[in-house]
C-alpha cells in the first residue's frame, strides 16, 4: 500500500495509507490531516493543498503541467524548488512519499 | 463531554438521548462546521443529519468529473468513516426533519419524517438549497432532469448511453457547465437560456459574451432570449409513462431531446426556519456571527442570508451566496459563535467553474462596480476582467489565468488595489503593480 508521510510546519508526523490512484490531497483530506485544506476538492483552482516534497522524492513524481505551475506562484507560503499541489499527484503502487504541510494554506 | 447519542444510525426504534450539537444537513457547509468545531476544542457530542442515502459528499464534481466519468463516488467523500467516530461525531444519513420543537433557551427536538427523534440542546442550520422547478407542460415526463445531488447525477448518468440529443435549460454555471460535460460525452447538446445573456448576474458582460463566443466556437448551440414553452413524448401519451422527446420552444422551435437537463437556479430551504418562526428573506436571516433571528440557532452555506462580509460594502448590505468557499468560511463564522468566540467572515469570497477546457476563478464580488478593465492574452488563451468600484479593485474574472486570479485575490485579502491605468497589460503581472491602496 502506499504510504505519505505528512509532516506539519511544527515537525509533527503523521503517517497516512492510501489507495493506488488517489490523489495525495484526498488521501490527506479523507483522514483530517490538518495542512491541507483543499476547497476546490482537487480541481486545480484553489492551491490550497500546497506540499513541499522531500528532496529525494521529487524524481517519483509526474513533472507539473502549466496550470499547476501557475497556481503555485499564488500559494500562502511561497513556493520553493520542491513546491507541488497535492491533488495532481497520485499515488502509485509501493509509492513511499514524504511531504511537509505549509503553515497556512489560506 | 456531552451525552452521547446512539450509535447505530439504522436503528430507528431507539430514541437517541441529546445531542450537544444537532447539524440538519451533511453537506458541504454542515461538515465544514463539524470538522471546524472539532478543531476549536468543541467537546460535546455532534450529529451530523442528512436526508441523502450518501455519506458527505462535494457537488462540485457532478456537473463536471463525475458526470464524464473521470472520477468515481469515492473521490468525492469528504471524510473517511473512521475520521467521524474519532471524532465523536454521529452520521445519520436519510433522515428527513420534518418538524422541530423549540425552546426559547435553544435545546428542542427536530422530528425526522420517518419517526424518529433527535433531541438536541443547540441547533445549526445547513439544509442548502434546492434546484427551482420549471412547471411547464410536460415536465413531468420520463428525462426531464435536475442537477443538484448525487442522485440527481446518478439519474443523468444512467440515461447518458441512450441518449444522443440533449437540451440544457438555464445558460448559468450548472447549465454550461453540464452541456460542456456532455459536449464532450459525444452528445448533440442545445442550451437555452430566458435572459439576453449567459450566467445571469454572477459575472458582468465582458466574461459573458466571451463564455458566448467560446461555448459557440467549440461547437455548443447555444440559444439566447430562448423560451421552452413544453415538452413532447414519442407519442401522444396514453397509460403509461413515456420518455421525453422534444422541446418545443415558444418561437414554434422544436429540438429533439431524449434528455432535458434544467439547471435555472435553486431555491434556499427555509422551510424549517419559518416553521421555527426565524426570520427568513431569500434565506434564513443571520447577522454576522451566522445567528438566526433568535440568537441561538446558527444557519451557514446555501441557506444562509448574511451581511455581506466584503469590506467597504454597503452598510446593511445583505447577500446569500452559493459556494464552495462560502459554505467553508460561513460555517467557521459559526464555529466561533458556538464555542463562545466573535469571528467575523474572513477572506474573499471566491469561486471557481470549468467548463469543456475554459477554467473560470473569480475572486472577489463583483457586485456595484463602475469601471472594468480587460486584461487579455488572445495568444496564449488568457482572458481577465477586473472589476473597480472608485478607483479600487473589488473583483476579477479570470478564465485560464490562474495567475491573475491569485494576485488580484491575495490584493484582495490585503486590502491593496491594482491600478486600472495598469492592469490592461498583460506583459505585466498584476502583483507587480499592486500598491498599497
Ligand atoms: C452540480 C453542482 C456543481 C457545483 N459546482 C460548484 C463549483 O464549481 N464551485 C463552487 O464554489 N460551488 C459549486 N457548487 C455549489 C456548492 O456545491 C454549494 O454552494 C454547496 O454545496 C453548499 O453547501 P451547503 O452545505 O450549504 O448546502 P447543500 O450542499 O445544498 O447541502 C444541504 C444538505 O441538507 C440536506 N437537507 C435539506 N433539508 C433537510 C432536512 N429537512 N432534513 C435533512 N436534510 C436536509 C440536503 O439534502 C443536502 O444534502 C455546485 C453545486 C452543484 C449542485
Ligand atoms: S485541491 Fe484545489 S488546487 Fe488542489
Amino acid at each position: 500500500m502506499p504510504t505519505v508521510h505528512f509532516t506539519d510546519a511544527e515537525g509533527s508526523v503523521r503517517d497516512v495509507q492510501g489507495n493506488v490512484g488517489d490523489s495525495v490531497m484526498e488521501t490527506a483530506v479523507r483522514n483530517g490531516v490538518p495542512g491541507i485544506v483543499a476547497e476546490c476538492g482537487g480541481s486545480l483552482s484553489c492551491a490550497t493543498c500546497h506540499v513541499f516534497v522531500r528532496e529525494d522524492c521529487v524524481s517519483q513524481l509526474p513533472p507539473m503541467e502549466d496550470m499547476e505551475d501557475e497556481m503555485l506562484y499564488g500559494t500562502a507560503v511561497d513556493r520553493e524548488d520542491t513546491s507541488r499541489l497535492s491533488c495532481q499527484l497520485r499515488l502509485t503502487d509501493e509509492l513511499e512519499l514524504f511531504v511537509t504541510t505549509p503553515e497556512t494554506q489560506v | 463531554m456531552g451525552t452521547h447519542a446512539v450509535e447505530e444510525a439504522t436503528d430507528s426504534a431507539t430514541v437517541p438521548s441529546r445531542t450537544g450539537l444537532l447539524i440538519i444537513g451533511a453537506s458541504q457547509s454542515g461538515v465544514q462546521l463539524a470538522v471546524s468545531l472539532r478543531a476549536l476544542g468543541f467537546d460535546e457530542h455532534i450529529t451530523l443529519l442528512g436526508d441523502e442515502d450518501h455519506r458527505p459528499y462535494q457537488r462540485p464534481a457532478l456537473s463536471k468529473e463525475f458526470l464524464q466519468g473521470m472520477v468515481g463516488s469515492e473521490s468525492l467523500i469528504f471524510r473517511s468513516n473512521d475520521y467521524w467516530t474519532g471524532h465523536n461525531v454521529d452520521l445519520v444519513k436519510g433522515e428527513y426533519i420534518a418538524r422541530i420543537d423549540k425552546e426559547a433557551d435553544g435545546t428542542g427536538v427536530a422530528h425526522a419524517s420517518s419517526g424518529r427523534q433527535f433531541p438536541f440542546s443547540r441547533l445549526a442550520l445547513a439544509v442548502g438549497a434546492r434546484a427551482r422547478k420549471l412547471e411547464i407542460d410536460g415536465s413531468d415526463l420520463d428525462g426531464v432532469l435536475y442537477l443538484r445531488n448525487a442522485d440527481d447525477a446518478l439519474a443523468l448518468k444512467s440515461r447518458v448511453g441512450d441518449a444522443q440529443d440533449v437540451v440544457v435549460i438555464g445558460g448559468g454555471f450548472i447549465g454550461l457547465e453540464a452541456a460542456s460535460s456532455l459536449q464532450k460525452m459525444g452528445k448533440n447538446v442545445t442550451v437555452l437560456e430566458f435572459g439576453p445573456r449567459l450566467v445571469g448576474r454572477a459575472v458582468g458582460d465582458e466574461t459573458a459574451e466571451y463564455f458566448l463566443q467560446a461555448h459557440r466556437s467549440r461547437g455548443l448551440d447555444i440559444r439566447l432570449n430562448a423560451t421552452a414553452a413544453r415538452f413532447t413524448a414519442a407519442d401522444g401519451g396514453g397509460e403509461k409513462p413515456h420518455g421525453v422527446a422534444a422541446v418545443e420552444l415558444q418561437d414554434g422551435t422544436v429540438l429533439p431531446a431524449q434528455i432535458v437537463l434544467i439547471g435555472i437556479g435553486v431555491i434556499p430551504n427555509t422551510q424549517l426556519a419559518e416553521q421555527l418562526g426565524l426570520d427568513v428573506d431569500n434565506g434564513v436571516v443571520v447577522d454576522r456571527f451566522a445567528l438566526a433571528s433568535d440568537g441561538t440557532t446558527v444557519a451557514v452555506g446555501d441557506v444562509a442570508n448574511m451581511p455581506n462580509p466584503v469590506p467597504g460594502s454597503a452598510p446593511g448590505e445583505r447577500i446569500r451566496l452559493e459556494s464552495v468557499n462560502n459554505a467553508i468560511e460561513h460555517a467557521k463564522v459559526a464555529a466561533y459563535s458556538l464555542t463562545g468566540h466573535r469571528a467575523e467572515y474572513a477572506g474573499i469570497p471566491w469561486f471557481w467553474s470549468n467548463q469543456a477546457d475554459l477554467k473560470l476563478q473569480i475572486a472577489g464580488l463583483s457586485n456595484g462596480y463602475d469601471q472594468t478593465v480587460l486584461r487579455r492574452d488572445t495568444e496564449r488563451g488568457k482572458f481577465s476582467v477586473l472589476y473597480y468600484r472608485q478607483g479600487q479593485v473589488i473583483a476579477a474574472d479570470c478564465v485560464n489565468a490562474p495567475l491573475d486570479f491569485m494576485d488580484v485575490k491575495n490584493a484582495l485579502a490585503k486590502g491593496q488595489n491594482i491600478p486600472a491605468t495598469a492592469a490592461a497589460d498583460v506583459a505585466t503581472r498584476l502583483k507587480i503593480i499592486t500598491t498599497d491602496s
